[in-house]
């Protein structure tokens, strides 16, 4: 590539509070050149387009476009500049028609400076034209597929004439001709000159669209290749590459009887045919991408979400389907992924939250006795090392570590025979992530099954006695703990072939 | 996905129908309001005298002035409820400024009343774009403090018609060709608001802000300038209805348009404004302040207990909120139906 680069970035960084999230990286884009950018969830990404779009400011860094630095202040900034940004959620007026989605921001003006919406309409016409859709200018986009939405976004782009157009995952939610279709329109943009940011977890795509590929890791540039000039097993290596700690004390355990037995889930659309056994004593992950259908499923077994098929059994007894009480009853536990929404009334006292699933069993007579409550608080809270002044404190008060132990002892308490944990050390720091997965190790010691999903690998191989990969809402692999590798469980999870 | 292309007359059809239920909704407000005019003329005659519909939309204009404020807010997905307050601070500060000042002509008390209203929006729109406050909260404030204001200014004293100048009372009852000053007043407020909300890019941003904040940041839309000038107009024709108010009624003291912001809400709700933003028009908005004061006036020549006028119009928003939920329905039905099609 002789010419110079129509978008620079030079060492941008951007932190939030303590978290690094992009650090010192460097990218050039050149026009009639798609770009791919690939990385692990949170390997900082996300960030990077924000800064594109303008939405976020570098802390430090330049961007230069055609060699002149520019300073993106705003949304509008990075729209005037010729960058357009289709997120993953197309953002849509619902409200508003497609031709004024499309025109919004810069509407042909009539007479007196009146929106124009004779010229709005036959704007939108033509773009769709172009884009070989056809789309009804004057409807609301409110009810348009996300695929629709997504080509609604790019012919915002068109309209803005964006010489920079950023696509971050837009395939996630499309199917194969959807997909086509998408990748018709973006290479017609290539090839009249744009500059294309393509962002995906799948390899098929990314060698089907792109020339060159940039990896990132941690918020770090690790590399940047020519995709004739590199193999997807070292994209992957590249991307996962990174030590595992003794972070992960996990006991050899003799798995005993099947605790929970899952056979045929399905939930139109976000997961199907899903069956698998836990076992007493093992510590059995759910791995997969974020959006692959692991927290549903896990839901669905709980009750919270209902399902469309499939048995679930724990001991050998069937649950109802959308009845977590009756989950409970039969001695499952679900620690929720976000405990700020789903795992804890932020407001009340650390006790009352603590013993909030038993509060039928600890009362007398019908009413809860504060000195019932105190003693199995104090008794859990301690054995999870949780830090606090005093139990009557709000949990709102402590940190995100001791909030996460308060939720894992309200569980606790119930002694359940299936602990269901989802994301258990999202958000939380090293030295009490190592006390939470202590403890997981010596429940299922003590005969408790774990069924955890995890996005971190690390924990996922360290922790898990087997690994369930689930891909696109179904269970593609089956990983005992010495199969299961970095390599292997992304592979299964991006859908390549297992080489091993 | 399949390349089958709708024949252009089914897709013409189809286009017409879901304009027509879109419609329905300003067409509903006529109908209502004609049946409830025919029961009450066939009950009494009288209802239809002139000096009746005088009052009518005399009261109307008031309120319909309101309306049109607080359904530019409601557009942007936001609400407004100081606008009593402020109307009451508007109209006893131009009252004390004509008594004062008996010179002052009416065009320069109208100014001045929707600029005392304007600043108070400013400050609401102000609050909520920097005090990241939701609206109901700072407007709810904003209500008792500018009552406040106004209380602890007025002491109890109250200004009467007879101080009032002759000329600002008559303009408060004059016409011209028959249409009185206030409803040629309310309605060119009406229409300039109306043709900017429909035609101008400010007016399509309003309704982007409302339909997708979210959206309206990423497309470059400046949210927060947008949000306090919306404050500010529903602000200054709060401000210029308190001027409005004084010269129809000609006593003012510090209680003036208590109450009224539930009102006003009321006819925003009923003439078909989204409380979730993004959709309704002022003139709806204007169609149901005329409903909701016909109704009062109807049910006084029926002899209905007032007391029935308040669970009417309560019957009417549920009314209102339950139909705007099944067009809704239906809508999204037809749109799910007209996806795209590849050539």
């Amino acid at each position: 590539m002789g010419e110079a680069p129509l978008l620079r970035l030079r060492e941008v960084s951007k932190s939030f509070g303590a978290v690094a999230a992009v650090q010192n990286v460097s990218l050039d884009l050149y026009g009639g050149e798609a770009h791919a950018l690939v990385g692990e969830n949170g390997a900082g990404k996300s960030t990077l387009v924000k800064l594109l779009a303008g939405v976020h400011r570098p802390d430090s860094g330049t961007v230069e476009l055609d060699g002149n630095p520019v300073e993106l202040n705003g949304p509008a900034d990075a729209k005037a500049a010729g960058i357009a940004v289709i997120y993953q959620e197309p953002t849509l007026f619902p409200d508003l028609s497609v031709a004024e989605n499309i025109a919004m921001g810069r509407p042909p003006l009539g007479r007196f400076k009146t929106v124009d919406r004779t010229a709005m309409i036959r704007q939108a016409g033509e773009l769709f034209k172009r884009l070989g859709v056809s789309i009804d200018p004057n409807r609301p986009a409110r009810g348009l597929s996300i695929a629709d939405q997504q080509l609604v976004e790019i012919a915002k782009a068109l309209s803005a004439q964006a010489r920079v157009v950023v696509m971050d995952e837009p395939t996630a939610a499309l199917t194969g001709v959807e997909v086509e279709r998408l990748f018709a329109v973006a290479r017609s943009l290539r090839d009249d000159g744009a500059a294309l940011v393509f962002i995906s977890h799948r390899f098929e795509e990314i060698t089907a669209l792109c020339e060159r590929v940039t990896i990132m890791r941690d918020g770090k540039h690790v590399s940047t290749d020519l995709l004739s000039e590199i193999s997807v097993d070292e994209m992957v290596r590249r991307m996962v590459g990174r030590e595992l700690g003794a972070l992960f004390p996990k006991q050899q355990v003799d798995p005993g009887a099947v605790v929970l037995s899952v056979d045929g889930l399905s939930r139109d659309p976000v997961f199907a045919d899903v069956s698998f056994e836990v076992r007493a004593g093992e510590i059995v992950a759910l791995a997969g991408l974020v959006g692959s259908g692991r927290s549903e499923v896990v839901q669905s077994i709980f009750g919270v979400d209902p399902r469309d098929a499939g048995t679930v059994k724990v001991l050998g007894k069937t649950l109802k389907p959308g009845s977590p009480r009756q989950a409970m009853a039969a001695g499952v536990a679900l620690v929720p992924e976000d405990r700020r929404q789903q795992g804890l009334l932020m407001e009340l006292s650390i006790e009352r939250n603590v013993t909030l699933p038993r509060s039928r069993a600890l009362s007398q007579l019908g009413f809860l006795t504060g000195s019932s409550e105190r003693r199995s608080a104090k008794e859990w809270t301690e054995r999870l090392k949780t830090k606090y002044a005093r139990l009557s404190d709000e949990v709102g008060t402590l940190s995100g570590g001791n909030q996460q132990k308060v939720v894992l002892a309200k569980w606790l308490s119930m002694a359940p025979k299936l602990l269901i944990v989802d994301e258990p050390t999202r958000g939380i720091d090293v030295g009490t992530k190592a006390e939470v997965h202590r403890l997981m190790s010596s429940l299922a010691a003590e005969g408790v099954a774990v069924l955890m999903v995890s996005s971190e690998l690390p924990e996922v191989l360290g922790m898990a006695d087997r690994v369930l990969v689930m891909r696109e809402g179904r269970l593609v692999a089956e990983l005992d703990r010495d199969r299961a590798t970095e390599e292997s469980v992304m592979f299964a999870a991006m859908g390549q072939e297992v080489s091993l | 996905m399949t390349a089958v292309d709708l024949p252009r007359n089914h897709l013409a059809t189809r286009r017409s129908s879901l304009d027509l239920v879109l419609r329905a909704r300003e067409l509903g407000i006529v109908l209502a309001l004609a049946a409830l005019v025919a029961v009450t003329t066939i009950s009494n005659p009288r209802f239809l005298s002139g000096q009746s519909i005088r009052d009518i939309l005399l009261g109307t204009a008031i309120l319909a002035v309101l309306a049109v404020g607080q359904a530019v807010v409601v557009i942007t997905r936001n609400i407004d409820l100081s606008v009593g307050s402020v109307l009451g601070l508007s109209a006893f500060t131009v009252g004390t400024l004509l008594r004062d000042h008996p010179g002052l002509p009416v065009i320069g008390a109208l100014l001045i009343g929707a600029a005392v209203g304007g600043v108070c929006g400013a400050v609401n729109g102000v609050l909520v774009r920097y005090g990241n406050v939701p609206a109901l909260v700072v407007t709810l404030g904003t209500l008792y403090v500018v009552r406040g204001i106004t209380y602890f200014w007025a002491g109890g004293q109250q200004i009467n018609a007879d101080e009032l100048p002759g000329g600002f009372l008559d303009f408060g009852n004059a016409t011209l060709l028959g249409i009185p000053y206030l409803v040629l007043i309310a309605l060119l407020v009406l229409v300039i608001t109306g043709v900017v909300l429909r035609s101008y890019r400010v007016g399509r941003e309003l309704y982007a802000m409302g339909s997708s904040p979210q959206a309206a940041r990423l497309a470059g839309i400046s949210v927060g300038r947008r949000t306090i000038g919306a404050f500010g107009v529903s602000g200054a024709l709060a401000g210029l209805a308190g001027v409005l108010f004084a010269a129809r009624f000609g006593t003012i003291d510090a209680a003036a348009g208590t109450g009224y912001e539930l009102n006003v809400v009321a006819a925003v709700v009923v003439g078909g404004v989204a409380v979730f933003g993004g959709s309704g028009s002022v003139w709806g908005a204007a169609l149901g302040a005329l409903l909701l004061t016909t109704i009062g006036s109807s049910l006084a020549v029926l002899e209905i207990n007032q007391f029935w006028q308040q669970a009417i119009v309560g019957g009417l928003i549920l009314l209102a909120i339950g139909a705007d939920r099944l067009v809704a329905a239906r809508v999204a039905a037809t749109l799910k139906k007209r996806g795209s099609h590849v050539h």
